[in-house]
Protein backbone atom coordinates (compact mmCIF):
# COMPACT_ATOMS: atom_id res chain seq x y z
CA UNK A 1 0.00 0.00 0.00
CA UNK A 2 2.34 2.69 1.27
CA UNK A 3 4.44 2.24 -2.17
CA UNK A 4 1.35 3.11 -3.60
CA UNK A 5 1.43 6.57 -2.63
CA UNK A 6 3.37 9.14 -5.01
CA UNK A 7 5.32 11.72 -3.86
CA UNK A 8 2.28 14.47 -4.37
CA UNK A 9 0.36 13.00 -1.99
CA UNK A 10 3.29 12.46 0.23
CA UNK A 11 3.96 16.32 -0.05
CA UNK A 12 0.27 16.35 0.57
CA UNK A 13 -0.12 14.84 4.07
CA UNK A 14 2.98 16.23 5.23
CA UNK A 15 1.19 20.01 4.43
CA UNK A 16 -1.88 18.49 6.21
CA UNK A 17 -0.11 17.45 9.22
CA UNK A 18 2.05 20.55 9.41
CA UNK A 19 -0.45 23.08 9.24
CA UNK A 20 -2.31 21.12 11.90
CA UNK A 21 0.39 21.29 14.18
CA UNK A 22 1.15 25.03 13.69
CA UNK A 23 -1.83 25.77 14.44
CA UNK A 24 -1.97 24.20 17.69
CA UNK A 25 1.40 25.75 18.60
CA UNK A 26 0.31 29.10 17.74
CA UNK A 27 -3.12 28.62 20.20
CA UNK A 28 -1.10 27.52 22.99
CA UNK A 29 1.53 30.38 22.55
CA UNK A 30 -1.01 33.41 22.99
CA UNK A 31 -2.27 31.87 26.14
CA UNK A 32 1.18 31.04 27.76
CA UNK A 33 1.78 34.87 26.23
CA UNK A 34 -0.97 36.30 27.70
CA UNK A 35 -0.16 34.77 31.18
CA UNK A 36 3.33 35.67 31.35
CA UNK A 37 2.55 39.30 29.83
CA UNK A 38 0.30 39.42 32.21
CA UNK A 39 2.02 38.74 35.32
CA UNK A 40 5.29 40.48 34.55
CA UNK A 41 2.80 43.69 33.37
CA UNK A 42 1.70 43.03 37.23
CA UNK A 43 4.72 42.32 38.59
CA UNK A 44 6.07 45.70 37.32
CA UNK A 45 3.11 47.50 38.62
CA UNK A 46 2.12 49.07 35.08
CA UNK A 47 -1.12 47.01 35.40
CA UNK A 48 -2.65 47.43 38.86
CA UNK A 49 -2.86 44.16 40.12
CA UNK A 50 -5.66 45.24 42.80
CA UNK A 51 -8.13 45.59 39.80
CA UNK A 52 -6.54 42.99 37.30
CA UNK A 53 -5.52 39.90 39.74
CA UNK A 54 -2.90 38.54 38.37
CA UNK A 55 -2.24 34.77 36.99
CA UNK A 56 -0.08 33.96 40.45
CA UNK A 57 -2.58 34.71 42.75
CA UNK A 58 -5.45 33.42 40.57
CA UNK A 59 -3.26 30.02 41.18
CA UNK A 60 -3.29 30.47 44.95
CA UNK A 61 -6.92 30.76 45.14
CA UNK A 62 -7.06 27.94 43.23
CA UNK A 63 -5.16 26.07 44.82
CA UNK A 64 -7.02 26.71 47.97
CA UNK A 65 -9.81 25.72 46.72
CA UNK A 66 -10.99 24.14 50.62
CA UNK A 67 -10.15 27.37 52.05
CA UNK A 68 -12.17 29.55 50.52
CA UNK A 69 -15.29 26.99 49.68
CA UNK A 70 -15.04 27.21 46.06
CA UNK A 71 -15.10 23.85 45.38
CA UNK A 72 -18.64 23.93 47.33
CA UNK A 73 -19.97 26.88 45.38
CA UNK A 74 -18.67 24.94 42.26
CA UNK A 75 -21.05 21.74 43.00
CA UNK A 76 -23.52 24.47 43.75
CA UNK A 77 -23.42 25.74 40.46
CA UNK A 78 -23.05 22.77 38.76
CA UNK A 79 -26.21 20.71 40.45
CA UNK A 80 -28.35 23.60 39.35
CA UNK A 81 -26.99 23.40 35.89
CA UNK A 82 -27.55 19.92 35.34
CA UNK A 83 -31.47 20.00 36.79
CA UNK A 84 -31.89 23.13 34.69
CA UNK A 85 -30.61 21.52 31.64
CA UNK A 86 -32.33 18.38 32.09
CA UNK A 87 -35.51 19.39 33.31
CA UNK A 88 -35.41 22.60 29.90
CA UNK A 89 -34.52 19.70 27.60
CA UNK A 90 -37.29 16.88 28.56
CA UNK A 91 -40.10 19.66 29.29
CA UNK A 92 -38.92 21.31 26.00
CA UNK A 93 -39.11 17.52 24.05
CA UNK A 94 -42.59 16.68 25.61
CA UNK A 95 -44.31 20.18 24.90
CA UNK A 96 -42.45 20.41 21.16
CA UNK A 97 -44.13 16.89 20.46
CA UNK A 98 -47.46 18.16 21.92
CA UNK A 99 -47.25 21.10 19.64
CA UNK A 100 -46.53 18.86 16.55
CA UNK A 101 -49.23 16.79 17.44
CA UNK A 102 -51.93 19.27 17.52
CA UNK A 103 -51.70 21.82 14.61
CA UNK A 104 -54.29 23.47 16.27
CA UNK A 105 -52.68 23.82 19.67
CA UNK A 106 -49.09 25.38 17.91
CA UNK A 107 -51.21 27.82 15.90
CA UNK A 108 -52.66 28.92 19.06
CA UNK A 109 -49.45 28.86 20.67
CA UNK A 110 -47.48 30.64 17.87
CA UNK A 111 -47.97 34.31 18.77
CA UNK A 112 -46.98 33.80 22.55
CA UNK A 113 -43.93 31.76 21.77
CA UNK A 114 -42.88 34.73 19.83
CA UNK A 115 -43.14 37.11 22.23
CA UNK A 116 -41.16 34.88 25.16
CA UNK A 117 -39.13 33.90 22.77
CA UNK A 118 -37.72 37.72 22.32
CA UNK A 119 -38.79 38.78 25.82
CA UNK A 120 -35.24 39.39 27.94
CA UNK A 121 -36.11 36.34 30.57
CA UNK A 122 -33.66 37.95 33.09
CA UNK A 123 -36.49 40.61 33.73
CA UNK A 124 -38.49 37.92 35.49
CA UNK A 125 -35.73 37.87 37.97
CA UNK A 126 -37.40 39.84 41.12
CA UNK A 127 -40.41 37.87 39.79
CA UNK A 128 -39.25 35.00 39.78
CA UNK A 129 -37.69 35.25 43.39
CA UNK A 130 -40.90 36.32 44.72
CA UNK A 131 -43.11 33.80 43.67
CA UNK A 132 -40.65 30.71 44.23
CA UNK A 133 -38.54 32.14 46.64
CA UNK A 134 -34.92 33.09 46.72
CA UNK A 135 -33.47 29.94 46.85
CA UNK A 136 -32.24 27.09 44.56
CA UNK A 137 -36.06 27.00 42.75
CA UNK A 138 -35.55 30.10 41.62
CA UNK A 139 -32.64 29.59 40.20
CA UNK A 140 -33.76 26.57 38.33
CA UNK A 141 -36.74 28.31 37.14
CA UNK A 142 -34.59 31.10 35.50
CA UNK A 143 -32.45 28.53 33.96
CA UNK A 144 -35.81 27.03 32.55
CA UNK A 145 -37.12 30.41 31.62
CA UNK A 146 -33.83 30.70 29.60
CA UNK A 147 -33.53 27.88 27.88
CA UNK A 148 -37.45 26.43 27.59
CA UNK A 149 -38.83 28.33 24.57
CA UNK A 150 -35.72 28.31 22.49
CA UNK A 151 -35.24 24.46 23.35
CA UNK A 152 -39.34 23.86 22.23
CA UNK A 153 -38.93 26.18 19.09
CA UNK A 154 -35.73 24.23 17.76
CA UNK A 155 -37.14 20.78 18.01
CA UNK A 156 -41.07 21.59 16.52
CA UNK A 157 -38.62 23.13 13.90
CA UNK A 158 -36.73 20.07 13.44
CA UNK A 159 -40.09 17.70 13.65
CA UNK A 160 -42.10 20.14 11.29
CA UNK A 161 -39.38 19.62 8.35
CA UNK A 162 -38.69 15.93 8.74
CA UNK A 163 -38.31 14.84 4.93
CA UNK A 164 -42.46 14.92 3.40
CA UNK A 165 -41.33 11.76 1.91
CA UNK A 166 -40.60 9.72 4.54
CA UNK A 167 -44.21 10.63 6.37
CA UNK A 168 -45.68 10.13 3.17
CA UNK A 169 -43.91 6.70 2.96
CA UNK A 170 -45.01 5.78 6.29
CA UNK A 171 -48.59 6.83 5.93
CA UNK A 172 -48.85 4.30 2.52
CA UNK A 173 -48.58 1.99 5.23
CA UNK A 174 -51.59 3.24 6.76
CA UNK A 175 -49.27 4.19 9.86
CA UNK A 176 -51.06 5.77 12.64
CA UNK A 177 -49.52 8.96 14.12
CA UNK A 178 -48.31 7.94 17.13
CA UNK A 179 -45.87 5.27 14.76
CA UNK A 180 -45.33 8.22 12.33
CA UNK A 181 -43.89 10.23 15.70
CA UNK A 182 -41.72 7.02 17.13
CA UNK A 183 -40.66 5.57 14.00
CA UNK A 184 -39.84 8.29 11.30
CA UNK A 185 -39.88 11.75 13.06
CA UNK A 186 -38.42 11.21 16.39
CA UNK A 187 -35.28 9.20 15.30
CA UNK A 188 -35.31 11.41 11.56
CA UNK A 189 -34.16 14.40 14.27
CA UNK A 190 -31.55 12.88 16.43
CA UNK A 191 -29.30 15.57 15.18
CA UNK A 192 -32.17 18.30 16.33
CA UNK A 193 -32.15 16.70 19.55
CA UNK A 194 -28.14 16.71 20.00
CA UNK A 195 -28.37 20.54 18.57
CA UNK A 196 -31.14 21.74 20.73
CA UNK A 197 -28.64 20.14 23.55
CA UNK A 198 -25.74 22.06 22.69
CA UNK A 199 -27.39 25.23 22.94
CA UNK A 200 -29.44 24.14 25.87
CA UNK A 201 -26.62 23.88 28.23
CA UNK A 202 -24.73 26.89 27.37
CA UNK A 203 -28.47 28.71 27.80
CA UNK A 204 -28.50 27.18 31.37
CA UNK A 205 -25.35 28.22 32.46
CA UNK A 206 -26.47 31.44 31.50
CA UNK A 207 -29.78 31.13 33.64
CA UNK A 208 -27.69 29.56 36.64
CA UNK A 209 -25.37 32.42 36.93
CA UNK A 210 -27.76 35.08 36.23
CA UNK A 211 -30.01 33.49 38.75
CA UNK A 212 -27.11 33.25 41.46
CA UNK A 213 -26.26 36.62 40.44
CA UNK A 214 -29.75 38.01 41.42
CA UNK A 215 -30.57 35.62 44.57
CA UNK A 216 -26.67 35.93 45.91
CA UNK A 217 -26.53 32.82 48.03
CA UNK A 218 -24.33 30.69 46.77
CA UNK A 219 -22.70 29.69 43.62
CA UNK A 220 -19.81 30.54 41.07
CA UNK A 221 -22.29 33.05 40.38
CA UNK A 222 -22.74 34.48 44.17
CA UNK A 223 -18.83 34.47 44.15
CA UNK A 224 -18.31 36.53 41.08
CA UNK A 225 -20.87 39.20 42.42
CA UNK A 226 -19.29 39.03 46.45
CA UNK A 227 -15.48 39.10 44.98
CA UNK A 228 -16.78 42.09 42.95
CA UNK A 229 -17.97 43.89 45.82
CA UNK A 230 -15.49 43.57 48.36
CA UNK A 231 -12.92 44.03 45.68
CA UNK A 232 -11.19 40.72 45.59
CA UNK A 233 -10.46 40.14 42.27
CA UNK A 234 -8.69 37.21 42.36
CA UNK A 235 -11.89 35.36 43.70
CA UNK A 236 -13.67 36.99 40.80
CA UNK A 237 -11.03 35.82 38.07
CA UNK A 238 -10.66 32.63 39.73
CA UNK A 239 -14.78 32.03 39.72
CA UNK A 240 -14.55 33.18 36.05
CA UNK A 241 -11.62 30.57 34.59
CA UNK A 242 -13.70 27.82 36.86
CA UNK A 243 -16.69 28.93 35.25
CA UNK A 244 -14.90 28.66 31.72
CA UNK A 245 -13.68 25.70 32.40
CA UNK A 246 -16.86 23.86 33.54
CA UNK A 247 -18.51 25.27 30.63
CA UNK A 248 -16.12 23.55 28.42
CA UNK A 249 -15.95 20.16 30.02
CA UNK A 250 -20.35 20.34 30.03
CA UNK A 251 -20.71 21.39 26.36
CA UNK A 252 -18.01 18.82 25.04
CA UNK A 253 -20.01 15.69 26.74
CA UNK A 254 -22.51 17.10 24.97
CA UNK A 255 -20.76 16.41 21.86
CA UNK A 256 -19.43 12.83 23.14
CA UNK A 257 -22.89 11.89 24.03
CA UNK A 258 -23.90 13.13 20.66
CA UNK A 259 -21.47 11.19 18.92
CA UNK A 260 -22.51 8.03 21.09
CA UNK A 261 -26.14 8.32 20.27
CA UNK A 262 -25.44 8.74 16.30
CA UNK A 263 -22.87 5.24 16.60
CA UNK A 264 -25.79 3.79 18.61
CA UNK A 265 -28.36 4.45 16.24
CA UNK A 266 -26.67 3.16 13.50
CA UNK B 1 -58.09 -12.46 -16.89
CA UNK B 2 -60.26 -11.22 -14.44
CA UNK B 3 -60.98 -7.38 -13.94
CA UNK B 4 -59.23 -6.50 -10.20
CA UNK B 5 -59.63 -3.16 -10.13
CA UNK B 6 -62.27 -0.75 -11.30
CA UNK B 7 -61.57 3.16 -11.74
CA UNK B 8 -65.62 4.50 -12.54
CA UNK B 9 -66.42 7.94 -12.65
CA UNK B 10 -63.64 9.52 -10.32
CA UNK B 11 -63.71 13.34 -9.75
CA UNK B 12 -61.71 15.57 -7.26
CA UNK B 13 -62.34 19.51 -6.79
CA UNK B 14 -59.75 21.36 -4.63
CA UNK B 15 -61.26 23.90 -2.39
CA UNK B 16 -58.58 26.85 -1.21
CA UNK B 17 -59.36 29.97 0.13
CA UNK B 18 -59.26 31.77 -2.96
CA UNK B 19 -61.47 29.35 -4.83
CA UNK B 20 -62.43 25.88 -5.78
CA UNK B 21 -60.08 24.04 -8.20
CA UNK B 22 -61.47 21.17 -10.56
CA UNK B 23 -58.01 18.72 -11.03
CA UNK B 24 -60.05 15.32 -11.97
CA UNK B 25 -63.43 15.95 -14.55
CA UNK B 26 -64.32 12.55 -14.68
CA UNK B 27 -61.59 9.60 -14.83
CA UNK B 28 -62.83 5.89 -16.22
CA UNK B 29 -61.03 2.74 -16.21
CA UNK B 30 -60.42 -0.79 -15.21
CA UNK B 31 -57.26 -3.17 -14.77
CA UNK B 32 -56.78 -6.62 -15.22
CA UNK B 33 -55.48 -8.90 -12.89
CA UNK B 34 -51.73 -9.15 -13.52
CA UNK B 35 -51.93 -6.36 -15.65
CA UNK B 36 -49.06 -3.28 -16.18
CA UNK B 37 -51.26 -0.39 -16.95
CA UNK B 38 -49.57 3.26 -17.38
CA UNK B 39 -51.00 6.59 -17.00
CA UNK B 40 -49.25 9.50 -18.25
CA UNK B 41 -50.67 13.06 -19.18
CA UNK B 42 -49.24 16.76 -19.69
CA UNK B 43 -47.74 17.74 -16.77
CA UNK B 44 -49.82 19.31 -13.99
CA UNK B 45 -52.93 16.81 -15.22
CA UNK B 46 -53.10 15.35 -11.89
CA UNK B 47 -51.83 12.16 -12.88
CA UNK B 48 -50.34 11.84 -9.07
CA UNK B 49 -53.38 13.12 -7.26
CA UNK B 50 -55.16 10.23 -9.23
CA UNK B 51 -53.04 7.60 -8.04
CA UNK B 52 -52.96 9.38 -4.46
CA UNK B 53 -56.78 8.98 -4.41
CA UNK B 54 -56.86 4.75 -5.97
CA UNK B 55 -54.36 4.20 -2.99
CA UNK B 56 -56.88 5.94 -0.59
CA UNK B 57 -54.57 8.55 0.75
CA UNK B 58 -56.52 11.78 -0.51
CA UNK B 59 -60.09 11.64 -0.90
CA UNK B 60 -61.97 12.01 -4.15
CA UNK B 61 -64.74 14.35 -4.62
CA UNK B 62 -67.59 11.62 -6.22
CA UNK B 63 -67.17 8.50 -7.98
CA UNK B 64 -65.80 4.97 -7.02
CA UNK B 65 -62.55 2.87 -6.60
CA UNK B 66 -63.41 -0.56 -6.71
CA UNK B 67 -61.37 -3.15 -5.51
CA UNK B 68 -61.90 -6.75 -5.55
CA UNK B 69 -65.23 -5.95 -5.21
CA UNK B 70 -64.87 -3.81 -1.97
CA UNK B 71 -64.86 0.28 -2.54
CA UNK B 72 -61.32 1.75 -1.27
CA UNK B 73 -62.10 5.12 0.57
CA UNK B 74 -58.98 4.41 3.01
CA UNK B 75 -55.65 3.39 2.96
CA UNK B 76 -55.91 -0.61 2.54
CA UNK B 77 -53.42 -3.14 3.42
CA UNK B 78 -53.83 -4.74 -0.46
CA UNK B 79 -52.70 -1.43 -2.25
CA UNK B 80 -48.50 -0.64 -2.19
CA UNK B 81 -47.49 2.56 -3.02
CA UNK B 82 -44.19 3.79 -3.92
CA UNK B 83 -42.87 6.87 -4.54
CA UNK B 84 -40.55 8.98 -6.76
CA UNK B 85 -38.01 8.84 -3.82
CA UNK B 86 -37.09 5.25 -2.14
CA UNK B 87 -37.58 6.76 1.04
CA UNK B 88 -35.55 4.70 2.64
CA UNK B 89 -34.90 4.78 6.45
CA UNK B 90 -31.05 6.00 6.71
CA UNK B 91 -30.60 5.11 10.42
CA UNK B 92 -31.84 1.51 9.78
CA UNK B 93 -30.22 -1.70 7.91
CA UNK B 94 -31.70 -2.83 4.82
CA UNK B 95 -33.27 -5.37 6.42
CA UNK B 96 -35.37 -3.49 9.07
CA UNK B 97 -35.98 -1.24 5.82
CA UNK B 98 -37.18 -4.17 4.47
CA UNK B 99 -39.54 -5.22 7.34
CA UNK B 100 -40.90 -1.23 8.21
CA UNK B 101 -44.07 -2.08 6.77
CA UNK B 102 -44.89 -5.13 8.37
CA UNK B 103 -43.81 -3.76 11.50
CA UNK B 104 -46.13 -0.68 10.96
CA UNK B 105 -48.66 -3.02 9.90
CA UNK B 106 -48.66 -5.45 12.98
CA UNK B 107 -48.05 -7.74 10.97
CA UNK B 108 -44.40 -8.83 11.29
CA UNK B 109 -44.87 -12.38 12.11
CA UNK B 110 -42.59 -15.31 10.92
CA UNK B 111 -44.21 -16.30 7.71
CA UNK B 112 -43.93 -12.65 6.44
CA UNK B 113 -40.71 -12.01 7.50
CA UNK B 114 -40.09 -15.60 6.05
CA UNK B 115 -41.34 -14.15 2.71
CA UNK B 116 -39.23 -10.55 3.04
CA UNK B 117 -36.34 -12.66 3.56
CA UNK B 118 -37.51 -14.78 -0.16
CA UNK B 119 -37.42 -11.60 -1.95
CA UNK B 120 -34.31 -10.38 -0.90
CA UNK B 121 -32.02 -13.45 -1.56
CA UNK B 122 -34.39 -13.71 -4.74
CA UNK B 123 -33.40 -10.01 -5.98
CA UNK B 124 -29.43 -10.24 -5.19
CA UNK B 125 -29.65 -8.14 -1.81
CA UNK B 126 -29.17 -10.53 0.96
CA UNK B 127 -25.98 -10.03 1.20
CA UNK B 128 -25.96 -6.07 1.80
CA UNK B 129 -28.91 -6.91 4.82
CA UNK B 130 -27.26 -5.48 7.36
CA UNK B 131 -25.86 -2.35 5.22
CA UNK B 132 -27.28 0.89 5.60
CA UNK B 133 -29.12 2.65 2.81
CA UNK B 134 -26.25 5.13 2.60
CA UNK B 135 -23.97 2.45 1.45
CA UNK B 136 -25.94 0.98 -1.37
CA UNK B 137 -26.31 2.67 -5.04
CA UNK B 138 -29.32 4.43 -6.23
CA UNK B 139 -30.77 1.61 -8.16
CA UNK B 140 -30.28 -0.89 -5.27
CA UNK B 141 -32.09 1.56 -3.18
CA UNK B 142 -34.91 1.44 -5.34
CA UNK B 143 -35.06 -2.00 -5.65
CA UNK B 144 -34.62 -2.07 -1.71
CA UNK B 145 -37.98 0.12 -1.07
CA UNK B 146 -39.80 -1.85 -3.95
CA UNK B 147 -39.19 -5.22 -1.61
CA UNK B 148 -40.50 -3.33 1.38
CA UNK B 149 -43.55 -2.71 -0.34
CA UNK B 150 -43.74 -6.13 -1.68
CA UNK B 151 -43.17 -7.31 1.83
CA UNK B 152 -46.50 -6.27 3.17
CA UNK B 153 -48.08 -8.66 0.01
CA UNK B 154 -50.21 -6.05 -1.85
CA UNK B 155 -52.69 -7.12 -4.34
CA UNK B 156 -52.31 -4.16 -6.92
CA UNK B 157 -48.55 -2.26 -6.72
CA UNK B 158 -48.91 1.81 -7.71
CA UNK B 159 -45.79 3.48 -8.91
CA UNK B 160 -45.57 7.62 -8.35
CA UNK B 161 -42.73 8.67 -11.11
CA UNK B 162 -40.89 5.92 -9.21
CA UNK B 163 -38.14 6.03 -11.11
CA UNK B 164 -38.08 9.26 -11.93
CA UNK B 165 -35.41 10.30 -9.33
CA UNK B 166 -32.87 8.24 -10.55
CA UNK B 167 -30.13 8.45 -13.90
CA UNK B 168 -30.98 7.68 -17.13
CA UNK B 169 -28.59 4.53 -17.25
CA UNK B 170 -29.42 3.14 -13.77
CA UNK B 171 -33.19 4.12 -14.73
CA UNK B 172 -33.32 2.06 -17.36
CA UNK B 173 -31.49 -0.60 -15.45
CA UNK B 174 -33.97 -0.22 -12.53
CA UNK B 175 -36.94 -0.51 -14.99
CA UNK B 176 -36.02 -3.66 -16.40
CA UNK B 177 -34.86 -5.27 -12.58
CA UNK B 178 -38.40 -4.07 -11.27
CA UNK B 179 -40.45 -5.43 -14.19
CA UNK B 180 -38.89 -8.74 -13.65
CA UNK B 181 -39.50 -8.83 -10.33
CA UNK B 182 -43.03 -8.00 -10.78
CA UNK B 183 -44.04 -10.06 -13.33
CA UNK B 184 -42.28 -12.91 -11.45
CA UNK B 185 -44.44 -12.29 -8.67
CA UNK B 186 -47.49 -11.65 -11.04
CA UNK B 187 -48.33 -8.03 -9.40
CA UNK B 188 -50.73 -6.30 -10.58
CA UNK B 189 -49.21 -2.62 -11.42
CA UNK B 190 -50.29 1.29 -12.08
CA UNK B 191 -47.45 3.67 -12.97
CA UNK B 192 -47.29 7.42 -13.67
CA UNK B 193 -45.31 8.30 -15.28
CA UNK B 194 -44.21 11.69 -17.56
CA UNK B 195 -41.62 9.50 -19.70
CA UNK B 196 -43.45 7.89 -22.46
CA UNK B 197 -40.81 5.54 -23.66
CA UNK B 198 -41.01 4.21 -19.98
CA UNK B 199 -44.40 3.80 -20.14
CA UNK B 200 -44.19 2.30 -23.82
CA UNK B 201 -41.53 -0.27 -22.78
CA UNK B 202 -42.84 -1.61 -19.37
CA UNK B 203 -46.93 -1.78 -19.94
CA UNK B 204 -49.94 -3.83 -21.59
CA UNK B 205 -52.03 -0.54 -21.69
CA UNK B 206 -51.45 3.22 -21.29
CA UNK B 207 -54.30 5.46 -20.16
CA UNK B 208 -53.95 9.19 -22.02
CA UNK B 209 -55.22 12.09 -19.96
CA UNK B 210 -56.28 14.89 -20.95
CA UNK B 211 -54.88 18.79 -18.97
CA UNK B 212 -57.39 19.96 -16.74
CA UNK B 213 -59.90 19.21 -16.05
CA UNK B 214 -58.62 15.82 -16.49
CA UNK B 215 -60.39 13.07 -17.98
CA UNK B 216 -59.55 9.94 -20.12
CA UNK B 217 -58.37 11.15 -23.95
CA UNK B 218 -57.81 7.28 -25.15
CA UNK B 219 -56.48 4.08 -23.95
CA UNK B 220 -53.60 2.39 -26.12
CA UNK B 221 -53.09 -1.36 -25.73
CA UNK B 222 -49.64 -2.60 -26.05
CA UNK B 223 -48.15 -5.18 -28.03
CA UNK B 224 -45.22 -6.49 -29.02
CA UNK B 225 -45.47 -9.84 -29.26
CA UNK B 226 -42.37 -10.65 -28.13
CA UNK B 227 -41.62 -13.54 -25.82
CA UNK B 228 -39.89 -12.70 -22.92
CA UNK B 229 -40.37 -9.28 -23.11
CA UNK B 230 -38.43 -6.87 -20.61
CA UNK B 231 -38.36 -3.33 -21.00
CA UNK B 232 -35.15 -3.55 -22.97
CA UNK B 233 -35.85 -5.93 -25.54
CA UNK B 234 -39.58 -3.26 -26.22
CA UNK B 235 -37.18 -0.74 -26.65
CA UNK B 236 -35.28 -2.06 -29.93
CA UNK B 237 -38.29 -3.42 -31.56
CA UNK B 238 -39.85 -1.56 -34.47
CA UNK B 239 -43.10 -1.21 -32.87
CA UNK B 240 -41.89 0.64 -30.03
CA UNK B 241 -40.94 4.12 -32.55
CA UNK B 242 -44.72 3.85 -33.71
CA UNK B 243 -45.83 3.59 -30.47
CA UNK B 244 -44.22 6.27 -29.30
CA UNK B 245 -45.35 8.79 -32.51
CA UNK B 246 -49.01 7.79 -31.73
CA UNK B 247 -48.55 8.53 -27.29
CA UNK B 248 -46.61 11.59 -28.74
CA UNK B 249 -49.34 12.87 -30.48
CA UNK B 250 -51.86 12.43 -28.02
CA UNK B 251 -49.78 14.11 -25.13
CA UNK B 252 -49.41 17.19 -27.77
CA UNK B 253 -50.79 19.94 -25.78
CA UNK B 254 -51.80 21.98 -29.18
CA UNK B 255 -54.02 18.98 -30.55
Amino acid sequence: MDKNISNDRKKYLRKVKTNKIAVFITQITIVIGFIILWEILANLGIIDSFITSQPSRIFNTFMNLSQNDLLEHLGVTCLETIIGFVSGTILGIILAILLWWSKFLAKVAEPFLVILNSLPKIALGPVIIIWVGAGMEAIIVMALSISLIVTVLEILNGFLNTDRELLQMAKTFNASKFQILTKVVIPANISTFINSLKINIGLSLVGVISGEFLVSKAGLGYLIVYGGQVFQLDLVMTSVIILAIVAAIMYQSVVILGKIVIKGQK
Amino acid sequence: MKEILEIKNVAKTYQAKNGELEAIRDVSFSVKDGEFVSIIGPSGCGKSTLLSIIAGLEEKTSGEVILEGESVNKISDKIGYMLQKDSLLEWRTIYNNVLFGLEIRKNKNEKQTIYANELLKKYHLEEFKNKYPSQLSGGMRQRVALIRTLAVKPRILLLDEAFSALDYQTRIMVTKDIYKILKNENITTIMVTHDISEAISMSDRVVVLTKRPTTVKKIYDINFEIENRDPLNCRKSHKFSEYFDCLWKELDVHG
